[in-house]
């Protein structure tokens, strides 16, 4: 519908998209650059991807900026307040970065920044989103991550920042530290990314006064239920009683009534 | 009682945690389960709508902060809410308001998003509001969230009894048995009540309830002495009545209250009278 208004007031030709296409040749991916031959509707089209996926990086990294963290954020908290699936986030920052900057300069900065970027992309599964968060700030959210897996996940991340040898120069070479914090979003809770991210910050202001090069996750009330427990409750269900577990597998479910919410959290 | 400022938290009672019992109040009854998705805003609106029938001013009070469903459910566009009664900008009594099932609701609303995390002074206003409500009506029924954050463990003690909504499926019952698992160890109570939801079909929730009370007997009542009582309040069947009610959002048990669920309910709402509710 959308476009079927802008067709009928827009003349493709009359735009003045020269801004635009030299911002993309600078800082886009030039494998989708819009190209001169295009349909006008496909160049415009082109254009909007390529600023829209512009928009939603860091530049220096190529990292979701924090515009993009933000919306994964909240997608995020919108799926585990509904499934109830544990989503993990961590905030990182690199220990004594000024003094990196100071040192080396600044474009030896920039170099470690990138080099926490690829080393962050690879540590994390690609359903993961990394970002920059802000500085020598970065952040990670990983949907669907179980609660007895964080720790363990951001301590990997914690030893492979510590083992990088970041060459700024061919005769110099740079080893970094982070201090990682972290906070699981709260299940069927609808919380706010600005709680989940504050949370997660509190751990990352431990983690740096503590001693940085450690990791601290905020604990949630865990219930642990045991396996014997688990157990006792379905053992039986190997011997085919009693009935209402046979039952399940007919036409219990009809609907869903508790949920009840035609669209409106999915 | 808007009016009426915030009484100072000391320090002491501010830090507390949400393990400490509270004083329950009386005639306010929890619905709350392990699991999300079970049911627990359905059987709460259709239950303060059952013993509405019954001639009884029932309150249900929207104590899912995060995630309200109450107005979903019933179909409500609240203007005032118990967020704008939190902060000042509306009184109590503009806040409550009449739900089709002839019963009345306190919705949380939207912003309460700020409160799903538990602070002294969220958790003081709870309880001011509360406490004000509570003589008002005869019974006063709070939706809690599912799961147990500490803000579903602080409205559940509040009151004086608990209604644990569980389906039969593994994962339901599996949550269901670490909530009270947790209620019995953090909040002391020795008597927890089980409604199972979508049955398939008769004497299956009397079957898990059992089944459950073996386990709770192993591993959660431990001190001898202090046994833990699950009493199985009953089943709602699992009927296609229910999605259609769900679906067009109106009650049940105003839509068609003798289909098999609705009966069900029914009969829950004469349950809970006969076993729970002080007589007046």
């Amino acid at each position: 519908m959308a476009t079927a208004t802008a067709s009928t007031l827009v003349d493709p030709h009359a735009l003045r998209l020269d801004d635009a296409r030299a911002l993309l040749e600078h800082g886009g991916d030039s494998a989708r650059l819009p190209r001169p031959g295009d349909s006008p509707t496909a160049y415009l089209q082109a254009v909007i991807d390529a600023l829209c996926e512009l928009s939603l990086k860091d530049p220096l990294t190529g990292l979701a900026n924090r515009r993009h963290f933000r919306a994964v954020l909240e997608r995020a908290i919108d799926v585990v307040a509904r499934s109830g699936e544990s989503a993990l986030l961590l905030m990182l920052d690199i220990d004594h970065f000024k003094k990196i900057n100071d040192t080396y300069g600044h474009l030896a900065g920039d170099q470690v920044l990138q080099a926490m970027a690829r080393c962050l992309t690879g540590c994390v599964r690609p359903m993961d989103t990394v970002a920059r968060y802000g500085g020598e700030e970065f952040a990670v959210v990983m949907p669907n991550c179980q609660v007895s897996f964080g720790e363990t996940v951001a301590e990997r991340i914690r030893r492979a920042i510590e083992s990088l040898d970041i060459s700024v120069t061919p005769s110099v070479h740079v080893k970094i530290t982070a201090s990682i914090g972290g906070a699981y979003a709260p299940e069927w809770v609808r919380s706010t990314s600005n709680l989940w991210t504050e949370r997660a910050d509190v751990q990352l202001y431990r983690a740096k006064s503590e001693g940085r090069n450690r990791v601290f996750i905020d604990q949630q009330p865990v219930v642990a239920v045991s396996a014997e427990e688990k157990n006792l409750l379905f053992g039986h269900l190997a011997l085919g009683e009693p009935a209402w577990i046979e039952s399940l597998t007919g036409d219990a479910t009809v609907g869903n009534p508790g949920s009840s919410l035609p669209g409106k959290f999915q | 009682m808007s009016e009426v400022p915030s009484s100072p938290v000391a320090p002491a009672a501010a830090t507390a945690a949400a393990s400490v019992p509270l004083k329950p109040l009386g005639k306010v009854v929890a619905v709350t389960s392990g699991k999300g998705g079970v049911g627990k805003t359905f059987v709460s609106a259709n239950l303060a709508a059952a013993l509405a029938k019954h001639g009884l001013k029932v309150l249900v009070l929207d104590a899912d902060l995060g995630l309200a469903n109450l107005d979903v459910v019933l179909n409500l566009y609240p203007k005032v809410t118990l967020h704008d009664v939190f902060t000042g900008k509306a009184k109590l009594a503009d806040a409550i308001i009449k739900a089709p099932g002839g019963f009345s609701v306190l919705l949380a609303g939207s912003g309460m998003v700020e409160y799903s995390r538990l602070t002294p002074e969220v958790r003081d206003d709870f309880l001011r509001i509360m406490s004000g409500l509570v003589p008002h009506y005869d019974v006063v029924l709070l939706d809690t969230g599912a799961g147990i954050s500490d803000v579903v463990l602080f409205a559940v003690s509040l009151a004086s009894e608990v209604l644990v909504v569980a389906t039969p499926e593994p994962t339901s019952l599996t949550d269901a048995y670490a909530t009270i698992k947790v209620l019995v160890g953090q909040q002391k109570r020795q008597t927890l009540r089980l409604i199972v939801n979508q049955t398939a079909r008769l004497g299956d929730g009397r079957a898990i309830t059992t089944q459950l009370q073996q386990v709770v007997d192993r591993f959660v009542a431990t001190e001898p002495g202090r046994p833990i009582r699950l009493v199985h309040m009953g089943d709602i069947p699992a009927d296609p009545m229910v999605r259609q009610a769900v679906m067009r959002r109106q009650l049940l048990m105003q839509t068609t209250p003798g289909c098999p669920a609705g009966l069900a309910i029914s009969q829950l709402a004469i349950k809970l009278q006969e076993t729970v509710l002080p007589k007046t």
